[in-house]
């Protein structure tokens, strides 16, 4: 196993709304590798991009991270003052956002963009930075590269800003990126282009990827693990193989059951019965008992705790799907 | 490199999306309306011949040793002593009304514009403040906004100048009080917007510092509000400005700014000596309305939701 870069533990972050406290991200616990690909997955609202922003430390109120500990290559990111936090941000973690015609500032020329990054964090030259920026650009696969840094953002079109923006990103060399829906705003052609050049970029350069997405064609194509959320929890992580074969909850599934491609043209697609639960008002127990097939009393009851099966699995299940060897059961509720 | 890494598709979208630059595009839409470029070039002609007032006026009306006060009330396109024809006639001391009008017009674009920009740059710095701070710094801000903006203009720019003494500085420091708020209250409204938006998270999250977020990528977004602003502010600063002067509060009798022309002919307009007052006041009135033209087509071109 490669050492971990990235270290999550019991990760709450929670906003105070009116109607109360809604607990978006609730005990996350992840662990990246380095160089490793992370397919973080869930339904809107299952907390996922709260988890990557939490990472960020851009949590706005009323969000606050309220617990847990996200340690980047050791160092303790919660509670740590904002200054220090913005020489994490962009130099050590990186952000690649969802919809690339608006991640860029549509007044600034794509060369202040990109070499503000640099210079934000490194003592260099204007010069030196505009160079890195122009090799940055050609690394993505941008032609003409120093043209292009003398030009707006409305002279590129949707993948080539998104390209931009993974330049940008990868400036610094960070050690993890975190890319929440990157390709979702794209068409298919361009985003599997783009996912093949940031697979690729982050092998070359060993950063650890976590890539948020609700799509599971996507992870299974890009990532080496799965984490599976629902309900501001992880429900489900594993190698990403494993558990698409053979997922252990029935979270997993559902999903897996609503693909297109698993069903039989003509026949309705499997969809998991209800809806995403109001995250302000759970459901006792476990909170995916209300739609889940299987659920039995003691679902509705208690909160399943995290169990670790064989190979590095775990999953919060009473009734685990799979009969591959339980190794341990946590009460880290 | 490209060898060995053949998963890297080649891009086959294009890669430069040929479209008209913001700034053309505004240019473009501008001068498609004959009223607008009506104002405009009246904006224009208003603008340099004030500028070039010294070079095509025969006198100087501040310049007390070539005003003869045998010169007074003369009627329009009569010769003076002085040799020249006053064209617009003549005010109650002699001044050549075309000459007085011309650098009434400078001192009262100045004052205008400067308190304009003035007013502008603090209030946009207070709204982008109060928009990014949020909260209770956000909530005093405007409330002094709102009081501010509740008071009635031109009692508050009376009352600042009367205590302050005459003066283009005391003038200007009037106008910008009476102002920023106006421009406070557009740039957090628009900055609420901006700051939400992916750009901004974006920014934040390459590490850049707070005060480079605000200025570098917000303030830019919000400035086409702020100029809608102040075109019609900086109209309403120099009518604002003209009336303070009428009611003798605002510039001295020394540097007479249109304001001044026209309360000194004020006297004169019931004994038929119409001039004195009417021409400074059709050159207000022509300066504040070419504004408002150009201003309000600004507004039109710049509207988002009447774009496309």
């Amino acid at each position: 196993m490669v050492s971990d870069v990235l270290e999550i533990r019991d990760l709450a972050t929670h906003f105070m709304t009116r109607a109360g406290v809604v607990k978006a991200v609730d005990g996350v616990s992840l662990t990246v590798g380095r160089g490793e690909v992370l397919g973080l997955v869930g339904e809107s609202g299952s907390g996922k991009s709260v988890t990557g922003y939490s990472i960020m430390g851009l949590v706005d109120p009323p969000g606050r991270v309220v617990g847990g500990s996200i340690k980047l290559e050791g160092e303790e990111l919660v509670g740590m003052d904002n200054d220090s936090l913005r020489h994490v941000r962009g130099k050590k973690i990186a952000m690649i956002f969802q919809d690339p015609m608006m991640t860029l500032n549509p007044v600034l020329r794509i060369d202040t963009q990109m070499t503000e990054a640099i210079l934000a964090h490194e003592n260099v030259s204007k010069k030196a930075a505009l160079a890195r920026a122009q090799q940055a650009l050609e690394r993505v696969g941008i032609p003409a590269a120093a043209e292009r840094l003398k030009s707006y953002p409305h002279q590129f079109s949707g993948g080539m800003r998104q390209r931009v923006a993974i330049a940008t990103a990868l400036l610094n060399q960070p050690a993890v990126i975190i890319a929440d829906e990157p390709t979702t705003a794209l068409d298919v052609t361009i985003q599997s282009q783009i996912l093949a050049e940031i697979q690729q970029l982050c092998r070359e350069m060993g950063t650890a990827l976590i890539w948020i997405t609700h799509d599971l064609t996507v992870v299974a194509g890009l990532a080496q693990r799965i984490a599976v959320m629902y309900a501001g929890r992880v429900v489900e992580t594993g190698l990403v193989d494993e558990v698409l074969d053979d997922p252990l909850h029935p979270y997993t599934r559902g999903l897996l059951g609503s693909l297109p491609s698993a069903a039989i043209a003509g026949q309705p697609l499997d969809q998991i019965p209800g809806s995403t639960p109001s995250l302000g008002r759970l459901p006792p127990g476990c909170a995916f008992s209300p739609r889940c097939r299987d659920a039995t009393e003691i679902c509705r009851q208690e909160a399943p705790v995290n169990r670790y099966f064989s190979n590095g699995r775990q999953a919060r299940c009473h009734h685990p799907l799979s009969t591959i060897a339980l190794v341990a059961t946590t009460s880290d509720t | 490199m490209s060898q060995s890494n053949p998963t890297v598709a080649t891009p086959v979208e294009p890669a430069l999306v040929k479209q008209e630059t913001p700034w053309r595009q505004f240019v473009r839409t501008f001068l498609e309306d004959r009223v607008a470029v009506t104002g405009l070039m009246m904006l224009l002609l208003i603008i340099i011949t004030a500028i070039l007032a010294p070079w095509i006026t025969p006198q100087n009306p501040y310049d007390l040793g070539t005003v003869d006060l045998m010169d007074s009330r003369i009627p329009p396109g009569e010769q003076t002593m002085e040799g020249y024809t006053a064209w617009l006639g003549t005010d109650g001391v002699g001044r050549d009304l075309y000459s007085a009008i011309l650098y009434g017009l400078r001192i009262s674009l100045m004052v205008g514009v400067v308190s304009g920009l003035i007013a502008a740059s603090f209030g946009m710095c207070v709204g982008l403040i109060a928009a990014y701070a949020g909260g209770k710094v956000e909530a005093l801000i405007m409330r002094i906004v709102d009081l501010q903006l509740s008071l009635p203009t031109i009692l508050v720019a009376l009352i600042l100048v009367a205590a302050l003494g005459k003066g283009v500085d005391k003038i200007i420091f009037a106008l910008v009080v009476v102002q920023w708020a106006y421009y406070a209250r557009t740039v957090r409204g628009t900055a609420l917007v901006e700051r939400n938006k992916e750009y901004v998270e974006a920014a934040q999250s390459l590490g850049l510092s707070k005060t480079r977020v605000i200025f570098r990528h917000i303030l830019p977004n919000c400035l086409a509000p702020v100029i809608v602003v102040l075109t019609v502010q900086t109209a309403h600063a120099i009518s604002l400005e003209a009336t303070l002067s009428f009611l003798g509060v605002g510039l001295p009798q020394t540097e007479p700014s249109l304001g001044v022309l026209i309360a000194n002919g004020f006297q004169y307009m019931m004994s038929g000596r119409y001039w004195i007052s009417v021409f400074p006041g059709l050159a207000l009135l022509f300066t504040i309305v070419s504004i408002n033209l150009v201003g309000d087509r600004i507004r039109d071109v710049l509207n988002p939701r009447l774009e496309k």
